[in-house]
This record gives C-alpha cells, structure tokens and sequence, in this order.
C-alpha cells in the first residue's frame, strides 16, 4: 500500500487478497471479470474452510461444557452429564465433530440446512436467523452512513489539507478510533438517550443554548469553506444568523415535540439536494444536469402528493421496497430523457436526487408521527435492546420504534469506521492530488471541481473501496461488544453465549455469518474495481 | 500489500519507499527525499533524518511526553512485584470512606465502593494492560515480519502456504478468534493472554511486510547480493528487511493500540484478563453499573485506555510522517 495509508482499520485488518493486477492480466481470456470472479470465489471459500475447522477445533478445546453440571449438587446430576455428552457427541473426536457440523452446513446446498443444536437442544439455525437480522440491520446501516460521511470528510480535509478543519477533523478521527468502545457507550447511553429523554419532555431549547449552537455551527461551517478572512467573516455570520433564527422558531412551534416538514418542506430541501448533487457531479454549467435534477424533484414531491394516503395508513415493507424501486427507475430515466452531451452524468445526479427525495419522503412521514409516539412512548431513546417488548402501534410508529432503538448503536460504530475512513480517504486523496496527471488535468484549463472529482477522487476510490468491504466484516466482530452493551439478541450475544458454555454451534453460526458477509463484501469491492479501474476488465 | 499499489495508476513504475530509510550495507538508494535540504551543509544520516522529522511532528512529540509520562507513573507509583513505590496506599486495603468516595486530595481518582484506593487501583490495571500491550506489539511483530518475509523472499508454494494460512486468520472476525483464545488461555495469567493475542494480531503487518519485501527482491543490491553468494538468511536480514524498517516500525507501534484496544474489550467482555489480575477493561467491567452513583469509577480507567491508545496512534502517526514524508509536501 502507498504512501501513508498504512493505517491497520481497527479490530481488524485487510481480508483475503486483493485483485492484483497481476491474477487480472492471467484471466484475460474469455470472460475475464466473470472468470476472475469465481477464482476468487472458489480461493475464497478454501479459506473459509479452512478457517472453519480452525475455529471449531478452538472452540471445542477453550474449556470444559460439563463444568456448571460438575459443579451442581443436583441429585440427577450423572444422568445430565451423560445426556448433554450424548447430545453433543462429546465422546467424538473434534473430527468426528466437525465433519458432523460440515455436512448439515452441507445440506444448505440441498436445501436442508441444519447447523445443529445448541447445548440446551434448541436449533441454531432458527436463532441465527432471528439474531443476524437485527445484527445486519444494524451494521448495515452504520457502514452506509459511515461511507458517506467518512469519505466526505476524507475529501474535504485532503483539500483543504493543513487547514485548522483538517487538524480539527484528523485529531477527532485519532480520538475515535481511540475510543474504547464500551466505554463510549456508556457515556452515550448517560448523555444522548437519558438527558435526551429527559429534555424532550419539555422539548424548548434555552437561549443560551441556541446561542452556542448557533456560534458553534458558524465557525464550523466558515471552517470548512474557507476563504480569504472577509468571506469567512460573512459566513460565519450568516450562519450564526440563519441557525439562531431557525432554533428560536422551532422553539416557538414547539417543533421538536411536534415536528413537522410538509410537503413544501420536502420541496425546498430536495430541490436545494438536487442542485448541491448537480453541482458536485455534473456542474452547475451542465444545465441539462440541473433541469434533470429539479424535474426529479418535482416529480418525485407530485408523487408524494397522490400516493399519500397509501403512505400513512399502514403500509407493507413490501409497498415501500416497491415504490423506492420505481421512484429510482423513474429518477434514471428522467436523466436519460433530459440527456444531452453527458448522458451518464445525469442519469446518476437524478438517481442520487431521487433517493434523497426518497428519504426527505420518508422523513416527512416519520414526523408527522413523531408526536403520537410520544404519547406511546415518552422516553423516546431507549438504551436496551434491538425493539421495545410489547410495542403496539401503527406501522410508522413501530418503525420510529426501531428507529430510536437502533439509533444509539449506530451512532457507536459509525463513529468508528467514519475515523477510519475519514483517515483512508484524506490519504488516498493526497497520494492522488500529488500525481502528475491531475496537475495536467488542473494546467489544461479544467475546474476545480472536475479536478477533484474526475480526476482524483475516482483514483482515490480504489483503495477506498477495499477498506470499505474490510471494515464491513471488522464491524460485525465489533458489533459483538456493541450488542453486550446495548443488550440486542443478535450475532455477538450468540457467539458470547455459546463460547461461555463451550458450545460449538452457535460460535460456528456467527463464525458461518461473519464470513460469509466477509466474501460476499470482498465480492462486492472486487466488482467495484472493476467498474473503477478499467484495467483490470482488461 | 503490493496489489494496491500494482492497481494504482502509477503502480508500474511505483517507487518502492526504501529510499527514505536505507540502511542497507550496499546503499544504493539514496532517494531524492531523504537528499539534505539546500542550503544546509551539514549532512545528515536515515536515522537523524527520521528523527528529526519525528521531532517536529508536534502531535507525536507531545503524544510521546504524556505516554512516557502515564508508563512512569504507572510502575513507579504502585511499584512492580516486590519493588515499592512511592504512592503511600495499597490497592489491596480497604480504607475508611471519605464522604461517598468522590475524588479527594486524599485519593485523587475517589475510592470504590469498598473503600480500596481507587488510584492505586487504576494504576495497577494500567500496568497490566501496558505490559500485554506492549508484549502483543513485540510478539505480533516478530511473527508477521517473519511470515511476510519468508513469503515475500521466497515465493512459489512458501508464499501460497504462509498467504492462505493468513487469510484463514483473517477472515475470522479479530475480537470473536482472541475471545476463543483468550478464554483458552484465562487461566494462565497475563503473559499467556499477551502470547495468545500476539498469536492472531500479525495477520496485517505479514500482508504489508510481504509487499515491501515483494519489491525489495528485484532490487540490485538484492541481486549483487546473490551474485556474491550470500545466504537466504543474510539476504533478508541484513539487506531486504533494514530496508522495510519504516513499515515495519509504524505497524508495530499501532498494533500496540490495536492490542490495547483488544485486550481491554476482551476483559470487558470476561474472556481477557481473570481476577485476581486486573485490567483497565475489568475495572470498567466490575464499575459500569456505578456509572450514575459513583461516575468516577467508570471515568477513570476509561480515559486512562483513551490517553494510551490516543498516544501511540499519535506517536504512530509522527513516524509514519517521518519515515515517508511524501504526503507531507504541499499540493504543487
């Protein structure tokens, strides 16, 4: 790896070989990118064998499962022992034992899964799936924030490299990955759900309060956009001005207890979206890009006018799945209608549009119920486990349920892999921005904005992108303390419980998981390449 | 780690980073970046080189006082084994109760529910994580630049063999395979859980020290080297690996914050260190349901980990900077 970013990505490290360019020149004939694919995935599941059997030779050996039975006073106590021996195969060797749990693994192939019982009886296969679940739901959720916000972060410290927001930004990225993390957990618990709780019973902000926020968000933001002293000035009086404003209206409306967007509010914040995406892709000059993008908009909020009533009354998950898939087709093809001389450009500007009119839809929905699920609920952030026991309610309600219980976690590890991210992309960034090729592009006559876009940032991207799948697998092992802390019944309090009683099966479960998300995202960065650096498809 | 670099745009005619830290015997590869600067007539060695670009890394520098500074005072105040030290109370006794046990000239960190020093107390986990820290950087060093160099030097099925067995470690989850371990190795006390953890943690710094080592290889001085009939052994030790110390130094410093990060989740979790031991993951372990009564039983130990981890990564970070300073060149 170049340069500085030999940073190990914490809790973990780089996963299986990445598509040198030398295995992708050795299968370039026929298919080259399929043929190079199942190589991987053949060398790929070797390993995981491999790893297997390793995994489950340790487990059986860490310690004694007999042990709370030896130790019992329990009249019967023989007759347990000799049943939990029978129903474990104790008197097996670990071979025996682990060619046993390989082929009901096996069976998956055959549609037969079977990955045993755990060391009460109870099927495995039935608990992993409940428990990978709630686990995936979660990791996947924090490795997209974590993406776009570290590799956001990433890009606008390496431009604005040496600057006081570069310093500010490495040094909380050092802290982060620091970060014990069942400490900080903790401490969020303390300060963001029980405070917040607390607070929301009221729901007003004190002066002073906005006052500072509104200071902090000024000096931020003039920060990060930088500028001859003046402009600074001007920016971060505005802001000031514009956050304050904006904070003493919400208290007035008693907005954070009653939170509203509306249809409007979704207009103006996707629209606002639609020309900020325009801008960073295609180029405010690109107006075909940018009337593309505001027609998506404008479609999208049209959409959300009729289909309204189907939205708020209890809608299925497989309603909302169906309509995110055309409101994406409908986006793409807004873009290819408008075309013009940079198709692709905006084909992607209106899709990115379109999923975010997509959110700001769904965000708009989740609030205007924000208020009825205080009064089910009225300590809205709850600090246990993955949904709260009993919860009745209608179906935004319940999803604003999961949301607020999910929200504490994610906060956690995205935090975490942002760091790490942040830290990759800034480097990865440098190393490009130094390159010879991006000084032509920058002494030809382009803007700043194709420089660094189209320039540097899709070179950057290549090793992002290995990062990024291997953090994916890292945070699933470090989402087993997240899941202890939080109390959520997912992979991590499989793998803990079984290990503790020496059970083999459910620790093969979580190992049988991680991995295979481990390939699959390996797979997925492999692809990535691909479509990131033409060389390799060569 | 070559394949990133192979990927790379300019990955053919990649400049390997040996120049800026060539020690090696045949010297051929004085680079353009470790060149003195103009106008200066003195001349300086890699290593002054190094070190005077790690000495105006202020964030490493002060990073470097505040680490040696937690190392000093958390074996000289409590003492180690037999030896006393200079701190007057003992984390073993219990001692009156001053008010609720809220920090206090008398003990500074407060005292725990039972009236035991809470300073002493912290010290010493402090001292247990420090040294399985310490000892998982040193013996995940060693192990992963033997591996990656072996693999690197030699190649062919060596390399197919080292590589798949670290893909194996690799692709189970860190935390889930030192859990295992750890908890195999509980009873054996802390130096059977250093070993155990260095055991798993070298997976990285093989894949990064193969890579260096790849490059390496095809250079001249390797091959005059060879030409002269010099052993395997002595290629790698005196000429490829002096030659990959920059990788190998930065690698070995994180992987101290990678272990202490580890070490302490694992205790956290009860698969690390087992009473009577102590470390800083136990203590905030046994403490965490004091957190809204007795908050600084869980501040402590936890800011404690923070400082170390912040330190090394910091310190991590200045050599990085010191052995390869091409990022730290402006945008031209």
């Amino acid at each position: 790896m170049n340069g500085g970013s030999f940073y190990p990505v914490s809790y973990s490290d780089t996963l299986i070989a990445f598509p040198s360019r030398r295995r992708a020149a050795s299968a370039s004939k026929g298919q080259p990118v399929l043929k190079f694919i199942l190589r991987r995935i053949g060398a790929s599941a070797l390993v995981l064998l491999g790893a297997s059997f390793l995994m489950f030779i340790l487990t059986v050996n860490s310690g004694d499962p007999l042990q709370d039975l030896r130790e019992s006073n329990d009249p019967n106590r023989d007759q347990l022992m000799a049943e939990r021996t029978e129903r474990m195969r104790l008197d097996d060797s670990d071979w025996e034992r682990y060619w046993d749990w390989l082929s009901g693994v096996g069976g998956c192939f055959t549609g037969s899964c079977d990955l045993g019982v755990t060391i009460n009886g109870i099927d495995v296969l039935n608990l992993t799936q409940q428990a990978a679940s709630s686990t995936l739901r979660l990791i996947t959720l924090s490795t997209l924030l974590a993406i776009v916000v570290g590799v956001a972060l990433g890009i606008m410290t390496a431009i604005r490299q040496y600057s006081g927001f570069d310093y500010a930004v490495t040094f909380s990225a050092f802290l982060f990955f620091s970060l014990p993390v069942f400490w900080a957990a903790t401490l969020l618990k303390e300060y963001a759900a029980i405070q917040y709780n607390n607070w929301i019973a009221v729901g007003q902000y004190a002066p002073w309060t906005i006052v500072i926020a509104a200071l902090l968000a000024g000096f931020l933001l003039q920060a990060v956009l930088g500028g001859s002293a003046r402009r600074r000035l001007v920016t971060g009086a505005a802001t000031f001005g514009f956050v304050a404003v904006l904070l003493f209206a919400f208290n007035a409306l008693d907005w954070w207890r009653n939170p509203m967007f509306g249809i409007a509010g979704v207009l103006v914040v996707s629209a606002a979206a639609g020309v900020l995406v325009t801008a960073l892709v295609a180029g405010l000059r690109n107006r075909r890009a940018l009337y593309a993008a505001l027609t998506t908009v404008v479609v999208g909020v049209i959409a959300y006018w009729f289909t309204a009533p189907l939205l708020v009354n209890e809608p299925s998950w497989l309603l909302l799945i169906g309509l995110f898939v055309v409101s994406l087709v409908v986006s793409v093809a807004i873009g290819a209608a408008w075309g013009g001389y940079a198709r692709k450009d905006s084909m992607l500007v209106t899709g990115i549009t379109g999923v975010i009119t997509s959110i700001m839809v769904v965000a708009d929905v989740l609030m205007a119920h924000w208020n009825s699920f205080l009064g089910v609920k009225s300590r809205p952030i709850s600090t246990i486990g993955s949904q709260t026991p009993n919860f009745n309610g209608e179906f935004w309600e319940r999803v604003l349920d999961m949301g607020t219980q999910i929200l504490l976690p994610t906060i956690l590890l995205t935090l975490v892999s942002v760091a790490t991210h942040s830290r990759y992309t800034r480097s990865s960034m440098l190393e490009t921005l130094n390159q010879d090729y991006v000084r032509t592009a920058r002494s030809k006559g382009l803007s700043e904005r194709e420089v660094i876009v189209k320039h540097a940032f899709r070179n950057a991207l290549i090793p992002i992108t290995t990062i990024v799948a291997f953090d994916f697998a890292a945070l699933i092992g470090g989402a087993i303390i997240t899941e202890q802390v939080f109390g959520w019944k997912g992979m991590g309090a499989l793998f803990q419980d079984g290990l503790r009683a020496v059970d083999p099966a459910p620790v093969m479960a979580f190992f049988l998981v991680t991995g295979i998300a481990a390939v699959l995202m390996n797979l997925l960065a492999d692809i990535a390449y691909a479509a990131l650096d033409p060389r390799i498809r060569r | 780690m070559s394949d990133i670099r192979n990927s790379n745009p300019g990955g053919e005619d990649y400049e390997p980073q040996v120049s800026v830290s060539s020690t090696d015997a045949v010297g051929l590869a004085a680079g353009g970046s470790a060149a003195p600067q103009p106008g200066e007539d003195k001349s300086y060695s890699q290593g002054q080189l190094v070190a005077r670009r790690f000495f105006r890394h202020r964030g490493a520098l002060t990073a470097m006082i505040v680490l040696g500074i937690v190392i000093v005072v958390a074996f000289t105040s409590i003492g180690v084994g037999p030896i006393p030290g200079w701190w007057p109370k003992d984390y073993t006794l219990q001692y009156d109760k001053i008010g609720d046990g809220a920090p206090t000239w008398e003990y500074p960190f407060g005292q725990d529910t039972g009236g035991k020093d809470y300073f002493a107390l912290v010290m010493r986990g402090t001292q247990f994580s420090l040294i399985i820290a310490f000892s998982v950087g040193i013996i995940s060093t060693l192990v992963g630049t033997l591996i990656g160099a072996l693999a690197g030097f030699y190649r062919g099925w060596v390399e197919s063999v080292l590589m798949r067995m670290t893909d194996v470690f690799i692709v189970i989850p860190l935390l889930a395979v030192a859990a295992v371990l750890g908890r195999m190795a509980g009873g054996d006390g802390i130096l059977g859980l250093a070993l155990v953890l260095g055991l798993v943690t070298w997976t990285s710094l093989a894949r990064l020290v193969r890579g260096e080592v790849l490059s390496l290889r095809e250079r001249d001085f390797v091959l005059a080297a060879r030409a002269v009939g010099t052993g395997a052994w002595r290629i790698i030790t005196r000429h490829v690996l002096p030659n990959a110390v920059g990788v190998i130094i930065v690698s070995a410093t994180l992987s101290i914050s990678t272990a202490i990060l580890l070490e302490t989740s694992l205790s956290f979790l009860g698969f690390g260190v087992q009473p009577p031991d102590t470390s800083l993951g136990t203590l905030i372990s046994e403490y965490q349901a004091a957190f809204a009564t007795r908050p600084w039983l869980f501040w402590w130990p936890g800011l404690m980990i923070l400082t170390i981890a912040l330190c090394v990564n910091f310190i991590g970070d200045g050599l990085r900077d010191a052995f390869d300073p091409r990022q730290n060149r402006s945008k031209d």
